[in-house]
């Protein structure tokens, strides 16, 4: 396997659901390439930082009007519901 | 439709502490009319999915919409909840709908950039872009999402990308779906999917990592390798 190799299996290897065979080439190629080593790694953080982001703030007014939405939905679907 | 109700009691033994089980119980305990369940179910969902709105459709005002849509259609299709998928997953698939109908709904009824090249991964892997930054980040993802800079940073990095990388991203690799999930919900075929999905890691990675890599530890890239030792000579 080579650098092109590598990157076209990368997506395999990253979300780790690929082959054994694959697996082991890969890890052959990577325990002699510094730098595809770190390309995994960045991407593998990528992944990790965009999960970890932030998590956008509702505005208040809109948390209001979507909790009484939701009763009012609850309401005629569940009418004898306590809401 | 069932119409008894029952409120959730925090304090029974039975109750799974967190993740996919605590959710599945909160589901079973509102189909049941326990609208608190419910609630609780809203308050625990309505984050990410309302991250995921915000970062599909860039605006708050549609992210507000697709939020609310979202968890009105939960109550009307409570009972069409098989299990099969984790709770999130399930809840993220009908939030990412409605986002996807906003967005056709923008675009009027022209083919969208995300539904074409539907035929297979003819998007190959043939021209995909080299990393060129390569370098170890100086920070762990975990600090970095800390930072107000770094977070306008990767929302900005994810501005920049294509609708169609974006889209596949999103869904796959932030929240979570399977990629045969991504599929389905997007109209592309599980390959596409795949080539879409490693452009995108690889166009992130790289605007990442100019900002967030160590420059003093950067690696040269080296496409020619010699080939692997032969089964024998390893040690």
């Amino acid at each position: 396997m080579n650098c092109d190799e590598l990157l076209r299996a990368l997506n395999e290897y990253v979300d780790d659901e690929t082959v054994l065979a694959l697996c082991r080439e890969f890890a052959e190629h990577l325990a002699g390439c510094q730098p595809c080593q770190i390309v995994v790694d960045n991407i593998r953080q990528t992944i990790q930082l965009y999960r970890a982001g932030e998590l956008h703030p509702m505005p208040p007014e809109f948390q209001e009007r979507f909790r009484r939405a939701l009763r009012e939905r609850w309401k005629a679907k569940f009418p004898n519901s306590e809401v | 439709m069932t119409d008894t109700p029952r409120a959730v009691d925090s304090s029974v033994d039975d109750q799974p502490a967190t993740g996919d089980q605590r959710q599945r119980w909160l589901i079973e305990k509102a189909r049941t009319g326990d609208f608190t369940a419910f609630e609780m179910l809203v308050q625990e969902l309505e984050p990410r999915v309302y991250r995921l709105a915000w970062r599909m459709l860039r605006q708050s005002h549609d992210a507000e919409d697709v939020t609310q849509q979202t968890f009105l259609s939960v109550i009307e299709h409570l009972e069409q909840y098989r299990g099969e998928a984790t709770v999130a997953a399930w809840v993220l698939r009908i939030a990412a709908n409605h986002a996807l109908k906003l967005l056709r709904r923008r675009r009027g009824m022209m083919v969208t950039s995300w539904e074409s090249g539907r035929g297979g991964d003819n998007e190959i892997a043939s021209s995909l872009p080299h990393p060129e930054v390569i370098a170890p980040w100086r920070e762990t993802p975990a600090d970095l999402a800390e930072r107000t800079e770094i977070r306008r940073l990767i929302d900005e990095a994810l501005i920049e990308l294509d609708e169609k990388y974006r889209l596949v991203f999103l869904l796959r690799d932030v929240e979570g779906l399977s990629v045969r999930e991504t599929a389905e919900l997007l109209g592309l075929s599980e390959a596409n999917v795949k080539v879409r999905l490693l452009r995108a890691r690889l166009q992130l990675r790289e605007r990442l990592t100019r900002v967030l890599g160590d420059e003093s530890r950067r690696a040269i890239p080296e496409h020619s390798h010699p080939p692997p030792p032969a089964e024998g000579n390893k040690v």
